[in-house]
């Protein structure tokens, strides 16, 4: 056995080297022979019913491949969570840019001006584009009430508790839509033939929710649909669910026309048509002792799901279990609900739903904090959950949790009383002011409550003829680094070289299904067992007396080969079982949320230019306890990423709406920062160890979405003494503000 | 002279280009972006389609020494001119120093910005051997990445600009 | 990209006069493309009108930059790499280096040109601002010949110039006159680079005995098209820097300014905004 460590070391990454020279194939690399290009027409108006459709003149329509609704095999339904949303619109639709109908034609020059001539005729019906309309039930536009789904969290008794608070804290907090921006767009490729099937290459995080979709819409059993990832240029939750429409249409096309399609969509339509982070709004209400301690409270949470269900209830899920935040409350209820409105559905983006109401929550501790008449940082250091107390839905604290010595060294790091003082003493002078801001949170790793037990996901380790090792799972990479992390696992667990295993394509064909890529949940959930699939490998090998307990790589390979050679292939599995002591109610919404929490303080450092009255961050400190580092260079940049999204949703990031419709829709006015918008994000983790994942790993990927809101927003509030409950925090709100609170002045009179 | 030239219309050229140190010739409609010049019909997938519009860069290549967005230059007007793409910066199985930088310092995520953003670095690099951390964050301004947050990617080509300096 | 390339005709005529006699043969019914910042851009989203393109790209007769002791000459071929790297421009026309050296990033700069801002027209234009304050002249050409029109004249609204459509901007001139002023200018858009501005200001001032001597400011973004502020300018010629003064130009530019809502930004804010970067730079004039 090497004595080596693989994992915590930062090897390079398995598709490296691909990725740097320009080979690695991305599913526009990808052509396949005979093969048409696919595109989407889609409806013009928010809610209406269809009528005529007519094909235009000026274009030879007979050259063309012309799908719709009635052209489906099997149910016309992007098969999910409600299966209520449609693959294409039959009769109507139920927001701008609903799919209505596909052509395809070998020429994709020809395609933009067959889909602007095909016209349709249609018949509005009142549609709803916010939150608040929603609520009013003026019209109904989906169910009996406009509602998709709402829980309700409760714990001791929070109506008792008013009477005997000191003071009463009230707030109400509110994000924006976001769109992923992965700068690779959306894509499919489908190939189909009664023989074989269904076949669909593309840019995917879950291939067996493309899958399971393919089956419903397509009529196919499990056996005649096959999925393959291409390299994914970026995904971030926004390739989660929206790939298994762009496959439906894709494989549609190509049954009609018998040969392979190829759908690409252009960032307009990639904007305009797929998910975006739902925009939320949190009320809060909260009571509090003399000293500062949350005696409890009312959180009332509302995101707006926009015209289908799709993930919605999942999203609100992790809202709802993430609302509460990493303090102690001993009284509390959480309402929330997610509503429909007349928008392309909102959908999984890195987080996914907690920096919303962790937003809220952080802005809302802030605030308690001028209340009460403390410092945020003793605020926090009150309120912060223990070990053996229990979190909102009442899942016990058992790791060795010191969330106060967490925040203490963040403000170690950052200098944060030094600078507070500062910033205090020059912000009377000069044309800018800086603050200073925390924020301390924490993120589930892995589904929410019985998620994971319902996936009961499986994964495969084979030895290779070769005496190599392969790593079989469905779980995907886009950037993470799942491949190499999953490849240090297994290595680790053989003690083998890095380099002999690699892992397989994730191709529905050749892989199980190890759950979907989303959830922070690969490197916990499935790197565990990997761990438990390569155990398998080596207890075979012992057992048949190939190996001793002691082993070089090259004995290691060696029995591998023979024991190929002697039985043919040799896989081991491992299916996921729930640990006995998780409990979960689904109904009262009570019990073990999440197999692990990842904690974090994250503190950022603003300066507002007074005369722009631009926002920007100088200092990022991000601080983590995820459990095991298991590739130090993986996870910062896991981190620095996560908060460079962080930062453009707070700053930089506005979707511009008009009736349901997003109005800029290209780079050049969705404003994501460039590198010379970004500070140097400073991460640090701190090791607790974790029982649950594999080597002590917890999960990282979302977690650095949560914290940058409202720490830059402290920050913002620090520096002008103006509070600030909604992002994207644009430069226009804070002059508005700016202008609001020194009144009677006129524009301009601000600075 | 009017006549014969809308003759042109729907008419494919011979367009003669070097790319990566080989003459080629394509046929092509003169107003075909270099971007799908390099990707159908030289093979070239390594240049993205990220927006289409000249904002991500990612479909990066030098024009004559030039960093320029491939999506915005109509094949006729790199006629004659010498092109580089990310195919073409390895010297056979041996890395450039960038890109073994890019591999180490985790400057390549998802990877699909990497190709623009190693062109970038390089013409920055070739003009300021020796960059200061804002002139990295300049040079590199022209090309998004949404995974990285940039600061991997900075630090890689500082340390390709220190192997660089040592070599 | 949503155009049909097959529609669409390129020429790429070998000299100046071959492009303008082709212009001349059919006015109006070629566009001119030099780095195709802004034409490809319309054209990957399918809205081109012109069928008809003509390549002035890399023309050696438009992109020499020409030095005498009286003025500069910028052939409109330039790209905002020459001008960014030209010794004169940086140091006698820094306005104009700066402007060029945020117009984009460096791929942007690399292929747009001083000529294609110009003629394009865009109220959010960054290095027009800088010709208006250097009282910029521009030299057209077409076969009649060539004609010298001040820069203020030639753009005449939303996106419209006085360009005849047989005619191409052959070059820039500065007159050599600026150094002894203190240049100010300042880019107001929605991050630090790829940025459309929201507001874009250039200055130039010079104090002499406690008083505002001369000043001469810019602002873009904020109008149909790049306006000088007269009336500002009226108002502080003349006068020690103190903060009435700096209440009543704020007050003055933000009425000469007809700024509006649009999808980047607000007309409160760009008013705003735009009357402090006045007053920012007055203040300078006063530090100086
Ligand atoms: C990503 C990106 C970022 C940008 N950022 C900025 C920015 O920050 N600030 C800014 O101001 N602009 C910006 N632009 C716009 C553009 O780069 C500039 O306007 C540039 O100067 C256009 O020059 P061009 O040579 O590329 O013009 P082209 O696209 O070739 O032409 C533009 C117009 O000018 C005409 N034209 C060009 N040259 C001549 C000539 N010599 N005589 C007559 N007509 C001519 C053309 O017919 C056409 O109508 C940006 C563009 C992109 C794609
Ligand atoms: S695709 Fe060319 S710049 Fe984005
Ligand atoms: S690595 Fe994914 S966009 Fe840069």
């Amino acid at each position: 056995m090497t004595g080596d460590h693989i994992v915590g070391v930062s090897v390079p990454r398995k598709e490296g080297r691909d990725k740097v020279t320009g080979r690695a194939q991305y599913v526009d690399d990808l052509t396949l022979p005979g093969m048409l290009f696919g595109a989407t027409v889609r409806s013009q108006v928010p809610r209406s019913k269809i009528g005529k459709i007519t094909f235009g003149p000026g274009i030879a329509w007979d050259e063309f491949i012309v799908v719709t609704a009635r052209d489906i095999p099997g149910k016309n339904v992007i098969a999910l969570i409600a299966n209520d949303q449609p693959c294409l619109a039959d009769g109507v639709v139920n927001h701008p840019e609903e799919p209505i109908l596909l052509l395809a034609h070998s020429d994709r020059h020809l395609l933009p001006q067959a889909v602007a001539a095909v016209s349709i005729e249609y018949d509005q019906l009142p549609a709803l584009f916010t939150v608040e309309q929603s609520e009013t039930r003026s019209e109904v536009i989906w169910g009996s009430d406009n509602i998709f789904k709402s829980y309700l969290v409760e714990k001791g008794d929070v109506d008792g508790i008013w009477k005997k608070a000191d003071y009463i804290v009230e707030g109400e907090y509110k994000t924006g839509a976001q769109e992923q921006l992965y700068i690779e767009n959306n894509g499919m490729i489908a190939s189909f033939d009664a023989q074989q099937g269904m076949t669909v290459w593309g840019s995917l995080q879950c291939p067996f929710y493309v899958h399971k979709a393919l089956m419903a819409l397509c009529n196919l059993t499990a056996d005649k649909v096959r999925v393959v990832q291409m390299e994914t240029g970026g995904a971030f939750g926004g390739k989660e669910e929206y790939p298994s429409m762009i496959a439906a249409h894709a494989a549609l096309l190509a049954i009609k026309c018998g040969r392979p399609v190829k759908i690409i969509y252009d960032r307009l339509e990639d904007m305009a048509a797929t998910t975006k982070r739902h925009p939320s709004r949190t009320r809060h209400r909260t009571a509090l002792s003399k000293d500062g301690r949350i005696l409890g409270g009312e959180i009332e949470l509302t995101i707006d799901g926009g015209a289908y269900v799709t993930l919605s209830p999942v999203v609100l899920s992790r809202a709802t279990i993430h609302a509460g935040g990493a303090y102690y409350w001993p009284n509390v209820r959480i309402t929330a609900k997610a509503v429909a409105t007349n928008a392309p559905p909102h959908g999984a983006f890195r987080g996914f739903g907690a920096p919303q109401s962790l937003f809220a929550l952080e802005r809302h501790m802030d605030r308690i904090a001028q209340v009460v008449g403390l410092s945020p940082v003793e605020i926090r250091k009150r309120n912060f959950l223990q070990p053996g107390q229990m979190t909102t839905t009442e899942q016990t604290v058992r790791e060795p949790l010191d969330l106060v010595r967490l925040l203490d060294r963040a403000l170690e790091l950052s200098d944060y009383h030094a600078k507070k003082q500062r910033f205090a003493k020059e912000n009377e002078l000069g044309t800018s002011r800086k603050g200073i801001g925390i924020a301390a949170f924490l993120h589930g790793a892995g589904f929410t409550g019985s998620g994971e037990r319902n996936l009961s996901s499986v994964v495969g380790v084979e030895g290779c003829a070769d005496g190599t090792i392969k790593v079989l799972v469905s779980s995907t990479e886009f950037g993470q680094g799942t491949k190499t992390v999953l490849c240090q696992i297994a290595a680790e667990t053989l003690g083998l070289p890095y380099e002999n295993v690699e892992i397989a394509q994730a191709d529905t064909d050749q892989v199980p299904n190890s759950g979907p890529t989303v959830a922070s949940r690969t490197v916990m959930v499935v790197g565990k067992l990997v761990q438990s699939a390569a155990l398998g490998i080596k207890q075979t090998l012992m057992g048949s007396g190939l190996l001793g307990d002691s082993y070089s790589a090259e004995q290691f390979r060696s029995a591998c080969r023979t024991q190929v050679a002697a039985h043919g292939q040799f896989r081991s599995w491992a299916r996921y079982e729930a640990p006995a002591d998780v409990f979960w109610d689904d109904d009262k919404y009570r019990g073990e949320a999440y197999a692990a929490f990842a904690w974090a303080v994250y503190v950022a450092e603003a300066t507002v230019d007074m005369t722009t009255y631009n926002v920007s961050v100088d200092d990022f400190l991000a601080l983590q306890e995820v459990g095991k580092v298991l590739h130090p260079v993986l996870a910062r940049g896991q981190i620095a990423g996560g908060v460079a999204q962080g930062i453009g949703y707070t700053l930089y990031e506005k979707v511009i709406w008009q009736n349901g419709r997003m109005q800029n829709g290209q780079m050049t006015n969705y404003i994501m920062p460039t590198s010379a918008d970004l500070p140097v994000v400073r991460v640090f983790f701190e090791e607790m160890g974790n029982v649950h994942g594999a080597f002590g790993a917890k999960g990282i990927g979302e977690l650095p979405m949560d914290g940058p809101a409202p720490a830059i927003v402290n920050a913002v509030e620090d520096a002008l003494k103006v509070p600030f409950d909604s992002i994207p925090l644009l430069p226009e709100d804070v002059f508005e503000a700016l202008l609001a609170k020194r009144e009677p002045q006129s524009v301009g009179g601000v600075r | 002279m009017t006549e014969s030239l809308s003759l042109e219309i729907r008419a494919l050229h011979e367009v003669s280009l070097t790319v990566n140190g080989e003459l080629k010739t394509v046929r092509a409609y003169p107003m075909e972006r270099l971007l799908d010049v390099l990707r159908h019909q030289l093979g070239l997938t390594g240049a993205k389609e990220g927006c289409g519009e000249g904002e991500c860069g990612s479909c990066s290549v030098l024009l004559n020494d030039a960093l320029v967005n491939s999506c915005l230059v109509p094949v006729l007007q790199a006629k004659d001119a010498d092109i580089v793409t990310i195919e073409g910066l390895a010297a056979g199985v041996q890395l450039d120093v960038l890109q073994e930088a890019f591999l180490k310092s985790g400057g390549a995520q998802c990877g699909i910005c990497t190709p623009g953003m190693i062109l970038a670095a390089h013409h920055l690099l070739r003009r300021k051997p020796n960059p200061t951390t804002e002139e990295i964050r300049e040079g590199l301004s022209g090309n998004l990445c949404r995974c990285t947050g940039y600061i991997q990617i900075v630090e890689a080509v500082a340390e390709a600009a220190r192997r660089r300096a040592a070599a | 990209m949503r155009s049909n390339p097959a529609d669409y005709q390129l020429v790429a005529p070998a000299s100046l006069q071959a492009v303008v006699s082709l212009l001349a043969a059919e006015p109006g019914a070629w566009l001119p493309i030099a780095g195709g910042t802004d034409v490809m851009v319309q054209y990957a989203a399918g809205k081109l009108p012109a069928r008809k393109l003509v390549s002035i790209w890399n023309l050696p007769e438009l992109r020499r930059i020409e030095v005498s002791p009286e003025e500069i000459r910028i052939g409109a071929g330039c790209t905002y790499t020459d001008l960014r790297e030209h010794e004169v421009v940086q140091s006698e026309f820094s306005l104009l280096a700066r402007a060029a050296a945020w117009t984009g990033g460096i791929a942007n700069q690399n292929r747009g040109t001083l000529g294609g801002n110009i003629v394009n027209a865009s109220p959010a234009a960054d290095s027009l601002p800088a010709l208006l304050v250097y009282d910029a002249e521009l030299i057209l050409i077409s076969v009649r010949g060539e004609r010298r029109v001040p820069y203020k004249d030639f753009h005449t609204g939303y996106k419209k110039t006085k360009l005849a459509s047989d005619e191409l901007v052959r070059a820039v001139c500065l007159a050599r006159r600026f150094s002894g002023y203190l240049a100010y200018t300042r880019k107001v858009g929605a991050r630090n680079a790829q940025a459309i501005s929201k507001v874009c200001i250039a200055a130039l001032g010079r104090r002499a005995s406690g008083v505002v001597e001369d000043v001469r400011i810019a602002l873009g973004s904020v109008a149909p098209v790049p306006l000088r502020l007269a009336e500002t300018e009226r108002l502080v010629t003349g006068k020690p820097v103190e903060p009435s003064l700096l209440v009543s130009a704020k007050r003055v530019a933000i009425a000469e300014i007809q700024p509006i809502d649009d999808i980047r930004s607000t007309a409160r804010y760009r008013a705003a905004v735009a009357g402090n970067l006045v007053a920012e730079f007055l203040e300078k004039i006063g530090e100086n």
